[in-house]
């Protein structure tokens, strides 16, 4: 099973549902890698949805695309990152209207970086159906550069761009679709905790 | 002195007026101007914002609620415009055959249970009948910052539309008029598909025109987070029944045609209040015990507390005996 249970946290920390098939015109689900069995249960639950669906897919080394394709979408796209993705997504977002419902899937940089591009495109992130499958790494921001590293799988970890070791806080940032990673040796340069994978 | 309206008291903070103009619209709706009577200038209120109107009327004191409908930005002057109830219990119509230009009245600062989404892209209003008052201030706010909004208004007959010769002339592509006597109606459906995503959607009218544009929007698949509504429930006149205030120590009777709120405070009990309606929250009640049973017509109420709370203004009591902690 793809599923994990996060433990209680901070109030800032995104919790994550179940995706439940809602009435709409139209359905954008944008899922990567294990996101893909979230929306075959949804094709489960109510297979007429698929209908007036679009599913936007980056399968980050997974296979289930295929099985994507098979419950017959009434789009598909399937690209390499979500960099690559992501004009796509706006273009989608630009020409949508009311009555969309939205369905996001997978790793955690992927719902937070598409629940951004929803709310900018004016989707209140209550509105937006959410649900966690596959990994646990994380989308930082060092704090302190600013720079942005994806798929952190360790605390602490090395901020990709400045080299600091930073400490993985579960203080997160809609706006940044990141979580906040902080200077652990400040104070005594060089005395960095051994590195522990997030969540064992 | 500030506006905020504070937590558990009275009533936001009182304004004394004068009333500088009575202008009656057609047969039900007449509009009240007010100018402060210090002279000074009204707070700036956000649309969607109502006032308390208190009414000395002989040794009762009426509380009544009402949108202001004048433009948020113009401080001179502040408006209401009331439908005269003939059934109601009897605001409106002390409004309609007592106020006159030049008395003096007292009128609470603005507080605003329905205001604009200033995130939104675009506004479509909904209004039924009176209910277009709340959007007259509104409109004059998105005109100002140049914010998209549309306006579908329905009114029983042309003699009762109420402003509808203003709105069509001053914005004939943004309002659109439905007659009710015409067999015009709103065609929702219509309406709400479509709309650019970020449109929210407003509606103030009677409670089965709210119902119908939360439901259509919710089988439309609209969040909820973008649909808003006002209502303000009248309180319903109902059998009297007796409370006992246990921090006041007081054993009072509600009478028919009074709210549990009016009976507190004809008692000279200080009960916390802002909207009279049923709608802000600031008069609940915890509830001490109880054998009988509540009518609750309250908006805000959780079902689950419905046992062991009561929302003075407009919600009432059936049975042997009732105590709350007021
Ligand atoms: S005064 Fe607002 S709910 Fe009772």
């Amino acid at each position: 099973m793809s599923k994990f249970q996060f433990p209680e946290s901070i109030k800032s920390r995104p919790v994550y549902g179940t995706l439940k098939a809602r009435p709409g015109k139209y359905h954008l689900m944008i899922a990567d890698a294990e996101g893909a069995e979230a929306i075959l249960h949804l094709h489960e639950q109510d297979a007429g949805l698929m209908a007036k669906a679009h599913i936007i897919y980056i399968p980050k080394g997974s296979n289930l695309g295929e099985r994507l394709r098979a419950i017959r979408p009434a789009q598909y796209y399937e690209g390499p990152t979500y960099e690559a993705a992501a004009s796509r997504i706006e273009r989608v977002l630009e020409a949508t209207h009311m009555g969309t419902q939205i369905y996001l899937t997978g790793t955690e940089g992927l719902m937070g970086q598409a629940m951004r591009a929803c709310m900018n495109a004016g989707i209140p992130h209550t509105a937006i159906q959410t649900e966690h499958r596959g990994s646990v790494a994380r989308r930082m921001q060092c704090v302190h550069c600013k720079g942005i590293t994806e798929d952190v799988e360790t605390d602490p970890f090395e901020c990709s761009h400045c080299g600091l070791n930073l400490f993985v806080r579960d203080h997160y940032s809609r706006r940044l679709a990141a979580f906040q990673g902080v200077c652990i040796d400040a104070e005594d340069p060089g005395n960095v905790p051994e590195k522990v994978e997030l969540y064992k | 002195m500030s506006a905020a309206p504070q937590r558990a008291k009275a009533g936001a903070e009182k304004i004394e007026v004068i009333v500088s103009a009575v202008l009656p619209l057609n047969d039900l709706v007449t509009r009240f101007e007010f100018k402060r009577k210090d002279g000074n200038r009204f707070p700036t209120f956000s649309a969607g914002a109502h006032t308390v109107v208190h009414m000395r009327d002989g040794d009762r004191q009426r509380l009544n609620p009402y949108s202001l409908m004048s433009d948020p930005a113009d401080t001179e002057t502040y408006a209401i415009s009331v439908r005269r109830d003939d059934e109601g219990r009897g605001g409106s119509l002390f409004m309609h055959n007592n106020v006159k230009v030049g008395d003096a009245m007292e009128i609470t600062y603005p507080v605003n249970l329905f205001s604009l989404d200033l995130r939104a892209k675009k506004h479509v209003f909904l209004a039924g009948g009176i209910g277009i008052t709340p959007f007259m201030a509104m409109i004059a706010q998105l005109e100002r910052s140049s914010d998209s909004w549309e306006l579908h208004y329905s009114v029983r007959t042309e003699a009762l539309g109420t402003y509808v010769d203003q709105l069509v002339s001053k914005y004939p592509n943004k309002v659109r008029i439905y007659y009710d006597d015409q067999s015009q109606s709103i065609n929702l459906e219509n309406l709400l598909d479509g709309q650019p995503l970020g449109t929210n959607v407003y509606v103030c009218g009677p409670k089965g025109m709210i119902d119908w544009v939360h439901k259509t929007a919710a089988a439309a698949g609209w969040p909820d987070a973008n649909v808003h509504s006002e209502e303000f429930t009248a309180p319903q006149p109902g059998k009297e029944f007796q409370v006992r205030l246990c921090r006041s120590e007081k054993t009072i009777t509600v009478g028919e045609n009074e709210s549990l709120l009016e009976a507190m405070e004809r008692e000279g009990v200080d009960a916390p209040f802002l909207c009279r309606g049923g709608a802000c929250g600031q008069c609940e009640t915890n509830v001490v015990s109880s054998d009988g049973e509540f009518i609750h017509r309250d908006h805000w109420l959780e079902p689950d507390e419905h046992g062991n709370k009561i929302m003075p203004c407009v919600s009432r009591f059936i049975g042997k005996s009732l105590e709350i902690d007021r």
